[in-house]
Order: structure tokens, then sequence, then C-alpha cells
């Protein structure tokens, strides 16, 4: 547990010292603004900010890997996994601490888009169930974002390898949802069920279904875990 | 219990590494005790980081066990690790941190409370002359200052064990006196074993000396020991101008003159001439040569190479041990 911290904080602060994050976080931002913008703006607006909620699971496709691309890859490339596997130090500790230090990136990115909803809260009087839930789903599908971006970062000791297959992972998930419709029958359920945006939809409507709390944290657990034999498997290769 | 001083405190049996069909090393087997420096001694591709990689638990060997502190390196891992420093070949160090920061992340993962940890990071900026660049980014160090970086964080946590890996590459002679010294202060307490390709270090530094070639223990034996078996020859190269056979009958005529060869370029003789002991025949052919009227044109003499060397501990009659 110790370890876990030590390693994220050590990211978290190496992190937050690159023009990395506050280029992601402006960017996040600006293209939230502008989702939020559009949705308020139609004939009919609505008090919400469902507007820049689902149009996240696309743009994370995109951010999460960039996120996550060097945690793993850049130890390998310096080789500093050498000294980081031979000290004290279980492999899912490094997992997780990598992991931490990606969910607090993310949780920065989230930041300044508070400052849509403050402007939501000044013009109108949303329900703020919704806002919540949003947020909360947005954490979730993040969550599994970066856990798909972290195993892609194990598996390549180039960040640029690991992004495009990280947002390559994602994209397939992402467009599983298109793709149930055509499957029909079972296989519908099926293959919707399996795709990660689809379970962000009932966060936006406000409703938290515990079955998607249950999806999200089962699918990060299943990734990191991938992660963590990718890691080990470094030592019997 | 593990820590009896009578254990070794290093025991490798029958290792062996396969790269898929290729054997890294094999059949490695050897022992250091506590408190021995042992010197890896090997030309390039010989096996050494292989071997230390194993011993670190960052790779497992093909077959054959290892035991640190009387742990074995892959069922125990993990307490392996928490007797060991260790400094990588290529000094892997995280560039985008300051020295400082650097050094207490790695006093964090490896469990060193608050007060050791800052108390050995001054002493180890101090023994590594890191001072004046307690803050710089360790990505704008030069090689030789990373090194000490990487050498620094080896000896941070005054592990029981230190396995170096060439820690002298890439440092100035001053340097490179101060972290042998350095070493040597570690043995005695500490465990200490480092691999190298220069022989005269070995005998600095090592109580005792594994050479391995190919894969292959060749030689086990403490430093003045090995020089005893490699003195006895020295080579000379010298171009002389003048008729071949007379100067060859007159050169092995030489006292201290074992052997002579013969390469001629152009019309100039080489003469390959292999000597009996430590006495300097230079001035002896330089007088002959002046005495018949032939020309000197070059003499020279020729260290024998890392390899040569192992050629020569391997023949048939080198058998003092
Ligand atoms: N990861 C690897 N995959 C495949 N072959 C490897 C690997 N690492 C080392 N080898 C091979 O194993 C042999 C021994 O390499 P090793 O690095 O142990 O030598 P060394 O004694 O440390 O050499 P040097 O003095 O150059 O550092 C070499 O022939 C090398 O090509
Ligand atoms: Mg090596």
């Amino acid at each position: 547990m110790k370890n876990t911290i030590t390693i994220a904080w050590k990211e978290t602060r190496t992190y937050f010292a690159s023009p990395m994050a506050y280029i992601i976080m402006a960017v996040y931002a600006a293209l939230a603004a502008y989702y939020f913008v559009t949705s308020i703006s139609g004939a009919l607006p609505e008090a919400t900010i469902r507007g820049y909620i689902i149009p996240s699971t696309f743009i994370f496709t995109l951010l999460s890997p960039i996120i996550t691309m060097r945690l793993l890859a850049e130890e390998q490339k310096l080789g500093t996994l050498e000294l980081l596997m031979t000290a004290p130090v279980r492999d899912f500790e490094i997992v997780m601490g990598k992991f931490l230090a990606a969910m607090a990136s993310l949780l920065s990115i989230l930041v300044p888009t508070v400052y849509l909803v403050i402007m939501l809260t000044w013009f109108a009087t949303p329900d703020i169930g919704p806002i919540l839930s949003g947020y909360l789903g947005l954490v979730l599908f993040g969550m599994a974002t970066l856990s798909v971006g972290l195993l892609a970062s194990s598996l390549s000791g180039n960040q640029i390898v690991a992004a495009v297959l990280a947002m390559g992972i994602l994209l397939i998930l992402t467009v599983l949802d298109l793709a149930s419709t055509y499957a029909g029958g079972i296989f519908e359920v099926l293959v919707l069920q399996l795709s990660i945006t689809t379970h962000l939809e009932s966060f936006a409507r406000g409703v938290i279904d515990t079955h998607d709390i249950v999806y999200y944290a089962i699918f990060t657990t299943f990734m990191l875990f991938l992660t963590v034999r990718s890691l080990e498997s470094r030592r019997w290769r | 219990m593990q820590e009896n001083t009578d254990i070794p405190m290093i025991e490798v049996e029958d290792l062996t590494k396969y790269y898929g069909e290729y054997p890294a090393i094999e059949n490695i087997s050897f022992t250091v005790n506590r408190g021995e420096i042992l010197g890896f001694l090997g030309p390039n591709a010989a096996g050494k980081t292989t071997t230390m990689r194993i011993l670190t638990g960052f790779m497992p060997p093909t077959s054959g066990t290892a035991r640190i502190a009387g742990y074995d390196v892959v069922d125990q891992s993990l307490e392996v690790r928490r007797h060991i420093g260790y400094l990588p070949e290529t000094v892997p160090l995280y560039t985008e941190m300051g020295v400082i920061d650097y050094l207490d992340f790695m006093g964090r993962i490896r469990g060193m409370g608050k007060e050791w940890r800052q108390r050995r990071i001054s002493e180890v900026i101090d023994i590594c002359r890191l001072g004046d660049y307690r803050t710089s980014l360790i990505g704008k160090l030069s090689k030789g200052f990373r090194q000490r970086v990487g050498i620094a964080q080896a000896i941070l946590h005054e592990p029981e064990v230190l396995i170096m890996d060439e820690p002298t590459i890439g440092i100035d002679p001053i340097q490179v006196v101060e972290t042998r010294n350095l070493i040597k202060g570690f043995g005695g307490e500490h465990t200490v074993i480092l691999s190298t390709h220069i022989l005269p270090e070995v005998s600095m530094v090592c109580q005792r000396v594994i050479i391995i070639h190919e894969g292959q223990v060749v030689a086990v034996d403490r430093p003045d020991n090995l020089s005893e078996r490699l003195r006895g020859t020295e080579r000379l190269e010298v171009d002389i101008r003048g008729p071949s056979a007379d100067v060859m009958t007159a050169l092995r005529d030489l006292p201290g003159v074992q052997d002579v060869t013969r390469a001629d370029r152009d019309d100039v003789g080489v003469y390959r001439i292999e000597t009996t002991g430590s006495e300097d025949l230079r001035e002896a052919i330089s007088n002959l040569v002046l005495q018949r009227g032939w020309g000197l044109l070059r003499l020279q003499p020729i260290q024998m190479s890392l390899e040569e060397i192992f050629l020569r501990l391997t023949e048939p009659d080198s058998d003092r041990e």
C-alpha cells in the first residue's frame, strides 16, 4: 500500500510537471464547453450537462491513452523498470500506483468543467442529481479507459505504439453498441452489454444503476489484472 | 538464522540461461561469503549481465538455482530484493526527476523510514560527490554524474549484498579511484559482486575473481594467483630492416627471449618476440640492432588482450589451481 502511494505520488508529480497535463486539461475544457453550449442553444434547451457527458466517451477514448501512454512504456524504454522490478515492490503495487496516478490526472481534467456547472446554476435551476450521477459516470468510464491505456502501456516500450493501441481497443469497444444493432437477438443484448459506452447513458440521465457500476468495476479490475500479468511475464521472458 | 556468518551470502549452482536456443550462460556455479568482494571478469557477451539479472530477480534462470542471504531468487524473490542493492549496466534513471527527489523515491520503495532515508541521502551525496547537483534534473547531468547517481541509489539502503554491473565505466579517473575505494570500504561488512572488463580493476578491488567466457566459468581464483599465472610471458613486436635469417638468429640468442616469429611487410621484417620473464628487453634489442648496423623501425610491447588471457588461462599446462 505504501509502495503504491509512493509510486502514485511520484507519477502524479511528474505528470503535473509536464506541459502535457495542461494541454490535455485545456483540450477537454474547450471540447466540453463547445458541446455544452451547443446543447443548451437548441430550440428546447434543457438545464443539464448531458450535452458534454455523452460526447466525453469519444473524447476520453482519445485522451486517456495519452494520459497513460508513458506510465509503463517509458519505464521500459529508460530501463528503469529493471530497478523498479528489483526493488522490494510487488508487481501489482507498481500497477496500482500507476493507475492511481492516472486517475488523479483524469480527475484534474474534470475540474475545469465545474465552471460549466456553475454557469448552469447561474442561468437556470438544474436538477443536481443528474449532474452528480453524470460526473460519477464519467469517472467510472474514465477509469475503464485508463485501465485499457495502462495495459497497452505495459505491452510496448514505445509510448506512441502504446497510445495508438489503446485508442484502437477503446474505439472498438465504443463502436460495439453500434455493431450490436446488426447482431440481432440475444447477441444484440450481449454485444450491447460489452460496450463500454452503453453503461454511461443511464448515468447521464440521472440513473445510478449498480449493474453499471459493477460493469465498470469488473472491466477495470480485469484490465489491471492483465497489466499485472503482462508485467510479470517480463520476469519470465 | 539467515544472518549466520558461516553461510555464504551468494550461492549459485549450475545456473543456466537460454535466450531462445542460445545459451547465454551454462552451468555457472560459485559462492561468495559474507564480506567478500567478488569480481566478475569477462569479455563482451560473456554472460555477466545475464548472471546479475538472475541474481537480482529480474529474470529467472532456465535451470539451476541461486540463493542470496539464504533466499531463493525465484521462489523468494521479494526477500532477495530486500537484501540487495543493484546498479544495472545501463544505469537507468528517471530523467525528469531531480537528484534528491530520485534518491528519496528509491529510498521509499526500499522501505526506508524517513529519518534513515534523510541521513543516508546526505551521506551518499557526499560519498558520490553530488553536492553541487542536489536539485539538478537527472536528464541534464553528464554521463559520469548519472553513473554516480546510480551508485548512490545502489548503496543508499546499506544493502547486505551489492551487485554492480560495470560500476566504473564512464566516470573520470579520480572518481574511478574513489568508486573503487568505496567498493572496498563496502566489503568486509557487506558482500559485493561487481562485473568488469578491466583486469587491473579486479586485482585492486576484489578478493576473488571469476572469469567467465562464452557463458562458462574458465577460472576462479584470487587476483594475485591469477596475475602470477599471467606473468612469465610478455611480448614485443619489432620492425627491423636487415637480413632476416641473421636477425632471427641474433634475436633468438638474446637472453630472455623465448620465441621469435616473423611476418614480413614489404622489405621490412616484422618480428614477434615472446619473452620469458618480466625483464625489459627493449634496450637489449635496440643495442643489438645498432651494433649490427640494421635499421630499427619500430619497437612495441604488445599487451595481451583479455581474450588471450582467457586462452592462456585455459591452456592445459596452466594447472596451478
Ligand atoms: N534479452 C536478451 N535476449 C536475447 N539475447 C540476449 C539478451 N540479453 C543478452 N543476450 C545475449 O546473451 C549473451 C550474454 O549477454 P550479457 O549481456 O550477459 O553479456 P555481458 O557479459 O554482460 O557483456 P558486456 O560486457 O558486453 O556487458 C550475449 O550474447 C547477448 O547477445
Ligand atoms: Mg553486461
